[in-house]
C-alpha cells in the first residue's frame, strides 16, 4: 500500500482514537470511581451530537453549536446523575445494566420524538477544504481540527487529573472509595461533577464526529462497545490507559478496515472484500483485547490496587 | 408453581391457537409464537446468568447461530427438520464450548467483555456473508419439516410451530425445575455465591460452569432455530449485543434465578411492546420507563413480587464487575 | 498410600514472592497423620499465605508439596480437597443463599460423587443428608439447621465455617484461626472440637492464642517473616531462644 496512504490512514486512526478517548475517559471514570456500569453512555454521545446539529442549524455557527451542545449535555448529565443514577450506586451491577438499558430506550425514542430520526450536521465551511501536510498528501482541514481538539482535551484531562485537587480526589476515589470517604471527600458532589464531565466529553466527541459519521438515533450503541473495549484494554479507572487504549483501538480499527480491504481485494471478489474488511478489522480489535487480557488481566494501566 | 396449576396452565396454553381462532383473534398467534421463542431464549440465559451468576452479553450469538444454521440449510434445499436440529445443536454447542472454554478462565467485567467480543465477531461475520444475506439478513423460504413415521410436522403451519415451541418450553421448564434442587443445581448456586470456597471444598468449578454454559448455548440455539422458522427470516441483528441486552432485560425483569423468570419477562416485555406499539410509535420510550420502575421498585423481578418472602435468603446480588477475586 | 513413617504432608523448600516481598521463604514443614500441628507467628509472618499455597488457592514459585505420597504442588484446589486435604478460611466464607444445613450438605456433596447429576433432588440422598446432620450436631448447630446464614451469630458462623471444612472427613484439615473473634465459651467449644479431630484427621492449626496452642498441639512450627525459625515439641519451642526473641517476648517463660 502506498506509504502516503498509510500516513493518511494513520492520521485517521489517531483522530478516531482521540474521539474514542473522550468517550472512554468518561466511561472509565464512572466505572472506576463510582463502580457503575452505564450502558447509556453512548446515548449521551448521541444526545450531544443531536444538540450540536440542532444548535448549528439554529445559529448557523459551528462553534456556537458545539459549545452550546457541550454545555447543555454537561448540565443534562449532572441532572441525570443527581436525579436517577445516584440511586443505582448501591445496587448490584445487574440492576445497573437493566436501568441503564432502559435509559437507552428512553433516550433513543425521546430523541426521535424531539428531533426525528436524524439531523444533518456538516463541518464548518471554512474547514471544508484539504490542507497539504506533506508533498502529495492532502488531508481534510476538518479532521486536523478534530486532531487538535482531541489532543488539547487529552492534555487538559491529564492536567486535571494529575495536577488539580479535583483530579486528586478522582484518583483517590478510583483506587479506594472507602479511604476517600474517610478522608472527608464530599462523595455525592464529586460524583455528580465527574458524571457531568463525562457527559460533556461525550458531547464533544458526538459533535465533532457528527459530520463524519452521520447524526442518527442509535449511533451510540456501536461506539459504546468500542469504548468498553478501550477501557478494558487500558485498565478500568485509568485515564492514561483510556488514552493509550483508545489510540491503539482507533488505529487498529481504521488501518484494519482499509488495509485489509486492500489486501483482500487482491484475491477476493470485490463485494466480499469490501464486506470482509470491516468484519476482520472489528475482529482484530477484539483479538487484540483478548491478547492484552491474556498477559495483563487487569488491563495495561490498572488504577485499582 | 404447584403441579396441578402448572398442568392447567399448560393445557390452556396448548389450546390457545384454537381459542384465538374462536375469538377471531388469530393474528395474535404470531405474537404468541414470538413470545414462546423469546421465553425459551430468556430461560436459557437465566440458566447462565441467574443461576450461574455469569453475566454474558453475548448470549444472542447462540440464538443467531441456531437461526442461521436452519436458514443456511434451507437455502441449500434441505428442509428435513431433524437435520436442522442436528446442525443447530452442533453449531451452537461447538460455539458455546469454544467461547465458554476461553471466557470462563476470566472473571467479572472481563468475562462480560470477552463474551461480548466473541458475539460481536459473529455479528460482523454474519454481516459479511454476502452469499447468505449479508447485512440485510437471510429470508427463509421454506420451513423445517419433522418426519415422525407417517406424521409430518411442517413448521410452516403457525399452529404446528406454536405447539412445537410450547412443547420445547414445557420440557425446558420441567428440566429446569428438576435441575434447581439437584446436585448440579445446588453446586451451581454455591459456585455463584462463592466460587473460591466451592472450589476449596472440592467442586470442579470450571468444569461445572462450562457444562452449564454449553447447555444454555444449546437451548438458545434451539430457540433460534424455532425463531427462524417462525419469522421466516434471520439477520445479523439477531446476534447483536443489544439483542443480548434485551434477553437480559427479560431475565432480570421476570426474575433472576427463578424457573418462570424467563417466561414472565418475555411475556411482559413483548406484550408491552405490542400494546404500546398499537397506541404509539414510541413504544420503546414507555417500555423504558416501565423497566426503570421495575428496577427501582421490584428488586427481585416480577416473579419475586409473587413469591412469598420468608424463605431462606434469595439469590445474592450478582456482582458483574469485580476484578479478580481476592485469594486466600 | 503413604509409606510407613512418612509424614502425611511434606512441604519442601516452598517459596512465594509478591514482587520484592518474599512471603514464603524456603519453608519446610511436616504434618503426621493423627497429629495436631500448630503454626504460629506474628502478624504478617505469612501464615495465611502458606496455608493458601497448601490449599491450592495460591501458586507457589518454587518448592514441593507432597500429600499422602502424591506431589500436589501444581494440583487444583478441588482435586486436593477430593484427595482429603481440606481447609477453612480466616475470614468466614459461607454460601449465603443456602440454609445452614445445606451449606454443610454442599460440603459433603463436594467430595462424594459427581455433581453433574441434574435430575434427582439432593434432599433425597439419605446418606448425604444424614452426614450433614451429623456434622451439624458435632459443631453444635443442630438447632439452627434451617436458619439462613445471615441470621447466625459470629460464633455460629465460625463454627459453620469449620464444620464445612470437616464435613468431608478430610485426612488433613488446614484450620486458619478458627477461634478468631469467638467469646470464651465458644472458644472452649471449638478447642474441644479440634482436640477431638485427632482420631480421624491430622490438623495444621494457625492460631494466635499461645495458651491454646500449647494445650492442643503435638508439635509447633514458628513462622517469622516467611521463614521457619523453629519447629518441634511445644516445650522445646517455648524455650527456644530465637522464638522468644522474635515472638514470645523477652523473658516470657510460661
Amino acid at each position: 500500500m502506498p506509504s502516503l496512504l498509510v500516513v493518511e490512514q494513520a492520521l485517521n486512526g489517531l483522530q478516531f482514537g482521540l474521539m474514542l478517548f473522550l468517550l472512554a475517559a468518561g466511561l472509565t471514570l464512572v466505572f472506576g470511581v463510582m463502580d457503575m456500569i452505564n450502558l447509556a453512555h453512548g446515548s449521551l454521545y448521541m444526545v450531544g451530537a443531536f444538540l450540536a446539529a440542532w444548535l448549528v442549524g439554529l445559529t448557523g455557527s459551528f462553534t456556537l453549536g458545539v459549545v452550546g451542545a457541550v454545555a447543555l449535555t454537561f448540565a443534562f448529565g449532572m441532572a441525570l446523575e443527581a436525579g436517577l443514577l445516584r440511586t443505582l450506586y448501591a445496587r448490584d451491577h445487574l440492576s445497573q445494566v437493566l436501568a441503564t438499558f432502559a435509559l437507552i430506550l428512553i433516550l433513543n425514542d425521546g430523541t426521535r420524538m424531539v428531533f426525528g430520526n436524524d439531523l444533518p450536521l456538516s463541518a464548518p465551511a471554512a474547514l471544508a477544504g484539504p490542507v497539504e501536510l506533506l508533498p502529495g498528501l492532502q488531508y481534510p482541514a476538518y479532521r486536523l481540527l478534530i486532531l487538535g481538539v482531541g489532543l488539547a482535551l487529552a492534555v487538559l484531562l491529564w492536567l486535571l487529573v494529575q495536577k488539580t485537587r479535583l483530579g486528586a480526589l478522582v484518583r483517590a476515589g478510583a483506587s479506594n472509595r472507602t479511604m476517600a470517604t474517610a478522608m472527608g471527600v464530599d462523595i455525592p458532589r464529586l460524583f455528580t461533577l465527574v458524571f457531568g464531565i463525562g457527559a460533556a466529553l461525550c458531547a464533544v466527541a458526538g459533535a465533532f464526529l457528527g459530520p463524519l459519521l452521520a447524526v442518527q438515533v442509535g449511533m451510540g450503541e456501536n461506539i459504546l462497545i468500542l469504548a468498553f473495549v478501550v477501557i478494558v484494554i487500558g485498565g478500568i479507572g485509568s485515564i492514561r490507559g483510556a488514552l493509550v487504549g483508545a489510540i491503539l483501538v482507533g488505529c487498529i480499527d481504521t488501518l484494519g478496515r482499509t488495509g485489509l480491504q486492500h489486501m483482500f481485494r487482491a484475491f477476493l471478489p470485490p463485494q466480499w472484500a469490501s464486506a470482509a474488511g470491516p468484519a476482520v478489522a472489528s475482529i482484530a480489535v477484539y483479538v487484540f483485547m483478548a491478547v492484552v487480557l491474556a498477559f495483563r488481566p487487569q488491563g495495561l494501566f490498572p488504577a485499582r490496587g | 408453581m404447584r403441579g396441578a396449576a402448572a398442568l392447567a396452565a399448560a393445557g390452556l396454553a396448548a389450546a390457545l391457537p384454537w381459542l384465538l381462532a374462536a375469538l377471531g383473534l388469530d393474528f395474535y398467534l404470531s405474537l404468541a409464537n414470538r413470545i414462546l421463542v423469546a421465553a425459551i431464549a430468556a430461560t436459557s440465559l437465566n440458566l447462565v446468568l441467574g443461576y450461574g451468576g455469569l453475566v454474558s452479553l453475548g448470549h444472542a450469538a447462540f440464538v443467531g447461530l441456531g437461526g442461521y444454521a436452519t436458514g443456511i440449510l434451507v437455502s441449500e434445499g434441505v428442509t428435513n427438520g431433524w437435520l436442522h436440529l442436528a446442525a443447530t445443536l452442533a453449531v451452537a454447542g461447538l460455539a458455546a464450548l469454544v467461547i465458554g472454554a476461553i471466557s470462563l478462565r476470566t472473571r467479572g467485567v472481563y468475562f462480560i467483555m470477552i463474551t461480548l467480543a466473541f458475539a460481536q465477531m459473529l455479528f460482523y461475520l454474519a454481516n459479511s456473508i454476502k452469499g447468505y444475506g449479508g447485512d440485510e439478513g437471510l429470508i427463509i423460504r421454506a420451513r423445517s419439516v419433522f418426519a415422525l413415521g407417517a406424521l409430518a410436522l411442517d413448521l410452516k403451519n403457525p399452529t404446528v410451530c406454536y405447539e412445537v415451541a410450547l412443547a420445547v418450553l414445557a420440557v425446558t421448564l420441567y428440566a429446569l425445575a428438576r435441575f434447581v434442587p439437584s446436585r448440579f443445581g445446588r453446586a451451581v448456586l454455591a459456585i455463584r455465591d462463592d466460587d473460591l470456597r466451592a472450589e476449596a471444598l472440592g467442586f470442579p468449578t470450571y468444569r461445572l460452569k462450562l457444562v452449564l454454559f454449553v447447555v444454555a448455548g444449546l437451548l438458545a440455539g434451539i430457540a433460534g432455530a424455532l425463531g427462524a422458522n417462525q419469522q421466516g427470516y434471520v439477520g445479523p441483528n439477531t446476534l447483536h449485543w443489544t439483542q443480548s441486552g434485551t434477553f437480559m432485560v427479560m431475565v432480570i425483569l421476570g426474575g433472576v434465578a427463578t424457573v418462570w423468570g424467563g417466561v414472565a419477562g418475555a411475556v411482559v416485555l413483548l406484550l408491552l411492546q405490542e400494546v404500546l406499539g398499537a397506541w404509539t410509535e414510541y413504544w420503546a420510550f414507555w417500555t423504558g420507563w416501565v423497566l426503570l420502575a421495575v428496577v427501582l421498585f421490584a428488586r427481585r423481578g416480577l416473579v419475586g413480587l409473587f413469591e412469598r418472602r420468608g424463605r431462606v435468603a434469595g439469590p445474592p446480588a450478582v456482582d458483574a464487575a469485580r476484578p479478580a477475586e481476592q485469594a486466600p | 498410600m503413604t509409606a510407613a513413617g512418612a509424614p502425611l504432608l511434606a512441604v519442601r523448600g516452598l517459596v512465594k514472592r509478591f514482587g520484592a516481598l518474599v512471603a514464603t521463604d524456603r519453608v519446610d514443614l511436616d504434618v503426621r497423620a493423627g497429629e495436631i500441628h500448630a503454626l504460629i507467628g506474628p502478624n504478617g509472618a505469612g501464615k495465611t499465605t502458606l496455608v493458601a499455597q497448601l490449599g491450592g488457592q495460591l501458586d507457589s514459585d518454587r518448592g514441593r508439596i507432597v500429600f499422602d505420597g502424591h506431589d500436589v504442588t501444581r494440583m487444583a484446589a478441588h482435586e486436593r480437597a477430593r484427595r482429603g486435604l481440606a481447609r477453612s478460611f480466616q475470614i468466614t466464607r459461607l454460601f449465603r443463599s443456602a440454609s445452614v444445613h445445606d451449606n454443610v450438605a454442599l460440603a459433603v456433596q463436594a467430595v462424594s460423587g459427581s455433581s453433574l447429576r441434574a435430575w434427582r433432588p439432593a434432599t433425597r440422598e439419605r446418606e448425604l443428608q444424614a452426614r450433614a446432620r451429623s456434622v451439624l450436631d458435632d459443631i453444635g448447630l443442630g438447632a439452627r439447621a434451617d436458619s439462613a446464614v445471615d441470621a447466625l451469630t459470629h460464633g455460629e458462623r465460625r463454627a459453620l465455617e469449620v464444620g464445612m471444612a470437616l464435613a468431608g472427613r478430610p485426612r488433613l484439615v488446614l484450620l486458619d484461626e478458627p477461634m478468631a473473634g469467638l467469646g470464651r465459651d465458644e472458644s472452649a467449644r471449638m478447642e474441644t472440637l479440634v482436640a477431638g479431630l485427632r482420631s480421624h484427621s491430622a490438623v495444621l492449626l494457625i492460631e494466635h492464642d499461645v495458651d491454646v496452642v500449647f494445650r492442643l498441639a503435638d508439635r509447633v512450627t514458628v513462622l517469622v517473616g516467611g521463614s521457619v525459625i523453629a519447629s518441634g515439641a511445644p516445650d522445646a519451642v517455648r524455650q527456644d531462644r530465637a522464638v522468644i526473641g522474635a515472638y514470645l517476648g523477652e523473658g516470657d517463660e510460661r
